[in-house]
């Protein structure tokens, strides 16, 4: 086995991890097989498909294009952590099931994260925003139509919540 | 969550939220890749070449690398004396079947045969370590394309010395030669339909645990039909019994015929978690997948209408070689064939129709059933040709298809190709899309755009669909070495919970939510005191999977029929405790009640704890409440509907802009509308993926030069129009629950509208047919060398 390993710590959803990895080892495999968050999928191991996206330090980032030793001290989270309020789903992942925003579920961890970041950014995105937005998210069961209703429907409600709050 | 019914009050048919999604939305559910995580890795080393004769095969350096377990060759797996062969499962009369082993051991016929594994403690030492091994090929010429590969040298399978696997043909020749000496005028078009690549976002993975103590092989993969994968296992490549063999499909991230097939690559880490005696896993790269997963389509076809003047279709004709690839798979022949020149007649009242097929082996990936299979490259060749013969004829394209419709009145309808439609009113559902696209008024609009050289193109295409496979005599007679029923139990707990099995299985189309809302409407049990159970081969007694959009016509036909069958064993005890007659007993939202008498009642669930019971039951009824059924259906379904494009073209850049996308299906009775429009969304991006985009390129070499989503055009979301959906409803007459199947209906409607749509914004410059995918570079040539095709 390659010795040359390297000790590091990422943060993720909130809590602090140290492990040991390999030079190449991508962000995705550290956060699947060493850490055990298997929320980010694989899809193609090129930055195309987007099934991968976390958000690292607050910005979505496709973690098969990202060393592991790269992300050290980083602030990660995957779509395991996207609920911050833990007895429920977070507004996006909620708005996903009313409006049929997934068949197979397996874009769905990266999609939902990288929409997160959209509304993060532009809390109500036009319809061509949202497209924009996902252009690096492939989803091949949807459409895409139901997405884009979702992730509209998702940002009225977080509007809503935000005036209620 | 609870699953309310809508309005109606009825949960049959009403968009019931999906009790698949919190777990896939929070990232809980898991993949295949997602399970065994301390497993082994299996990687696979594939031919670099297209075809080549294997010389020597030197693992001694990647045995020696640090973290390798073991290196293995097809010689390895030849001495260990299992079956190694994968087979075709539908037999055409004079089909060549070459053997197809795991691994190749003194040819590859493809740039992705197997050649050996690697098995490494993590999944990066098994990939460097394939660098290892040391190959000596001696190259050959290679064979990629269907028509050009029939009489080629060189040949793929020295059995098949012309590289012609079949030579099919159906339908009356000498009535079409008949049809065409009568008809006022022929018209004729050749086209070809490239290979698509089906493209699910999961890829193929497997992972396996063998127990030596009992031995049972236990086997996660990527499947649509596990019990087919393990009848395939067990009989034709691993020997393994099939009652120590099982095979669990959990979440599975997409399939679209891909995940049909028995491939080398689950056997192979099925085949090391054995020799090892320890867990393995094995996940396709995205660029492993491309080459060796199935690809759709590749067809060259030449097609011919005999039509009179006024428009009456008299005959039609149709010559096309399918490239099959390098190995058959299971539906391969059947594909191209039965599925294909079977639906020729489409929509209309067409007479004597005759195809040939001509299946020509190629050094490429395999090719087999994608999502429309057959079905989408027949319609496709009909509603193409319609559009020829109406600019032919000087008419529009609506005014010739409404003039051969088949009128609901014909059905049961039987087409020149062999097929029994069940029903349909076709002309309903076009005139809806016509009338929600304004078609009239697009077509002045389109006229006054022309005015100011700018060109809007309308496409309409009909369609109609064999789904629902298969009638199993029927397919037998036709060659079919499987059967078509599907198995379905209705199983009450003592505590009125139930759990239902069906041997379909899920890859995103929400069967544990459909099936349970056809269990509540037949059991009068709330949604969510029933449970959906598929996927797995120990639980689920036996089944033949999800394809051919058959899992609502035959899965929800068992499980229908096994609750009907539970209902009526509940009604002989509900009387025997009511003291009542058991016609007089009535049944309704899950009570069984005395005619007459109201207060004289039992609840279904009241009556599964008495069935437990035993204590008070009629006398030669066994204990229990439950029943299995093997529900065969008694023909194909046939869903329809009319799609239509609009879309403006840009003869200066090619570009092509979808504007608007109407889509009116008629699947039947739908238990679920959200679901059924779900599966009408992700079939039309399909569809005009491969109007517009898609398309497997080889070299002449046999190198896949679209390799990586970097070079294969998949559409994006900023690439596909909003759609616009409505149905209509025409309950097949056979089904159990009058639903007729839609995962595929929109994938064959969408490519030929949106073509036709194209050709017609076109006119102007001359173009008769363009040949997919219609990218920018292929319209603008069209346009500026006129008359392109």
């Amino acid at each position: 086995m390659n010795t040359n390993t390297h000790d590091i710590t990422l943060t993720v959803n909130g809590t602090e991890r140290e492990l040991s990895v390999e030079p190449q080892t991508l962000l995705v495999h550290a956060l699947r097989e060493e850490l055990g968050y298997t929320g980010p999928k694989v899809g193609c191991e090129s930055s195309l498909c987007g099934a991968c996206t976390v958000h690292v330090d607050g910005k979505p980032v496709k973690s098969c294009t990202l060393l592991a030793v790269r992300a050290d001290g980083t602030e990660i989270t995957t779509v395991e952590g996207l609920d911050d309020d833990s007895d429920g789903l977070h507004p996006l992942q909620e708005a996903f099931q009313e409006e049929h925003g997934l068949q197979c579920g397996y874009c769905t961890p990266g999609m939902l994260m990288t929409a997160a970041s959209l509304l993060e950014e532009t809390p109500n995105p036009s319809r061509k925003e949202i497209r924009e937005s996902i252009e690096g998210n492939l989803c091949r069961c949807t459409g895409y139509q139901n997405i884009v209703n979702a992730v509209e429907s998702a940002a009225e409600k977080m509007a809503k919540q935000e005036a209620g709050d | 969550m609870t699953s309310q019914p809508d309005a109606s009050g009825r949960i049959f048919g009403s968009s019931v939220k999906r009790r698949e999604d919190p777990a896939l939305l929070t990232g809980e559910a898991e993949f295949t890749d997602d399970k065994l995580p301390d497993a082994a890795h299996v990687a696979i080393l594939r031919s670099q070449f297209a075809h080549a004769d294997l010389k020597e095969i030197d693992t001694s350096e990647a045995e020696n690398r640090d973290g390798v377990i073991d290196v293995f060759t097809g010689e390895d797996i030849e001495a260990s004396g299992i079956p190694n062969n994968i087979p075709t499962a539908w037999m055409l009369p004079g089909l060549v079947t070459p053997q197809y082993r795991l691994m190749a051991t003194d040819k590859v016929r493809h740039a992705g045969d197997a050649i050996a594994a690697v098995v490494a403690k993590d999944r990066y030492v098994a990939h460097e370590a394939l660098d290892d091994i040391d190959v000596s090929y001696e190259r050959l010429d290679a064979v990629t394309e269907p028509a050009k590969a029939v009489g080629a040298d060189p040949t793929v399978h020295e059995e098949a010395e012309d590289n012609v696997a079949f030579d099919f043909d159906i339908g009356d020749s000498d009535a079409v030669d008949d049809a065409f000496a009568a008809a006022d005028h022929v018209s004729s078009v050749e086209l070809e339909q490239p290979r698509i690549i089906p493209n699910p976002v999961e890829p193929r993975a497997a992972a396996a645990s063998y127990d030596p103590g009992s031995d049972e092989l236990t086997v996660w993969m990527t499947s649509q039909n596990p019990h087919l994968h393990r009848m395939l296992m067990s009989t034709a490549t691993l020997g393994h019994p099939e009652h120590k063999l099982q095979i669990v499909a959990p979440e599975v991230g997409g399939g679209f015929g891909k995940k049909i097939y028995h491939y080398p690559d689950e056997a192979i880490t099925a085949w090391c978690a054995k020799q090892l005696e320890r867990d393995v896993k094995w996940q396709a790269t995205r660029s492993e997948d491309y080459v060796t997963g199935n690809h759709g389509r590749d067809h060259v076809t030449e097609a011919e209408l005999a039509v009179d003047d006024d428009g009456t279709i008299r005959g039609m004709r149709v010559e096309t070689h399918a490239g099959l690839g390098a190995h058959l798979l299971q539906f391969a022949t059947a594909t191209p064939s039965y599925l294909y020149a079977t639906i020729l007649s489409s929509e209309y009242d067409i007479g004597a129709i005759h195809c040939r097929v001509i299946g020509a082996f190629t050094n490429t990936a395999p090719v087999d059933a994608y999502r429309g299979a057959g079905r989408a490259e027949g319609i496709y060749v009909t509603e193409r040709l319609l559009n020829v013969a109406a600019k032919d004829l000087g008419m529009d394209q609506t005014e010739l298809r409404r003039a051969n419709l088949i009128d609901p009145d014909q059905f049961p309808y039987e087409t020149g190709v062999g097929m029994v439609y069940d029903s349909g009113e076709y002309e309903r559902a076009m005139d809806r899309a016509l009338e929600i696209v304004e078609y009239e008024n697009l077509r002045d609009r389109q006229a006054d755009l022309r005015e100011k050289d700018r060109y809007l193109g309308i496409g309409v295409a009909n369609f109609v669909e064999s789904a629902g496979l298969s009638p199993s005599k029927a397919a037998g007679e036709l060659g079919s070495k499987a059967g078509g029923w599907e198995a379905g139990v209705v199983r009450f707990h003592p505590s009125g919970k139930v759990a239902v099995y069906c041997g379909t299985a899920d890859q995103g189309q929400g069967h544990r939510t459909t099936l349970a809302q056809v269990a509540a409407e037949e059991l009068g049990v709330p949604i969510d005191d029933i449970e959906v159970i598929e996927g797995n081969t120990d639980k689920v007694p036996q089944g033949m999977g999800t394809y051919g959009s058959r899992s609502a016509p035959v899965g929800g036909g068992a499980v229908a029929t096994s609750a009907q069958k539970v209902v009526e064993k509940a009604r002989t005890i509900a009387a025997h405790q009511l003291e009542a007659d058991e016609a007089d007993i009535e049944f309704e939202d899950g009570e069984f009640q005395v005619k007459g008498a109201p207060q004289r009642s039992i609840r279904i669930q009241d009556v599964a704890m008495q069935a437990y019971l035993g204590h008070d039951i009629p006398d030669e009824m066994e204990p229990g409440l439950e029943a299995t059924s093997y529900y065969d259906p008694e023909n194909f379904t046939f869903p329809f509907g009319t799609h239509v494009a609009v879309v403006e073209v840009d003869p200066d850049t090619g570009e092509v802009e979808i504007q608007q996308y109407v889509a009116v299906d008629d699947c039947g009775e739908q238990i679920n509308p959200m679901i059924v429009e779900g599966q009408i969304h992700g079939g039309i991006a399909q569809g005009i993926g491969a109007a517009l985009f898609e398309s497997a390129e080889y070299d002449d070499g046999g190198n896949l030069v679209t390799g990586s989503m970097n070079d294969y055009a998949l559409p994006r979301a900023n690439d596909l129009p909003e759609y616009e959906t409505d149905s209509t409803v025409t309950p097949s007459p056979h089904n159990p629950l009058g639903v007729k199947g839609v995962g595929e209906s929109a994938t064959i409607g969408a490519t030929p509208a949106v073509v036709n749509a194209v050709v017609d914004a076109l006119e102007p410059f001359d173009v008769d047919h363009l040949d997919m995918p219609l990218t920018n570079e292929t319209i603008w040539s069209a346009v500026t060398t006129e008359g392109g095709s």
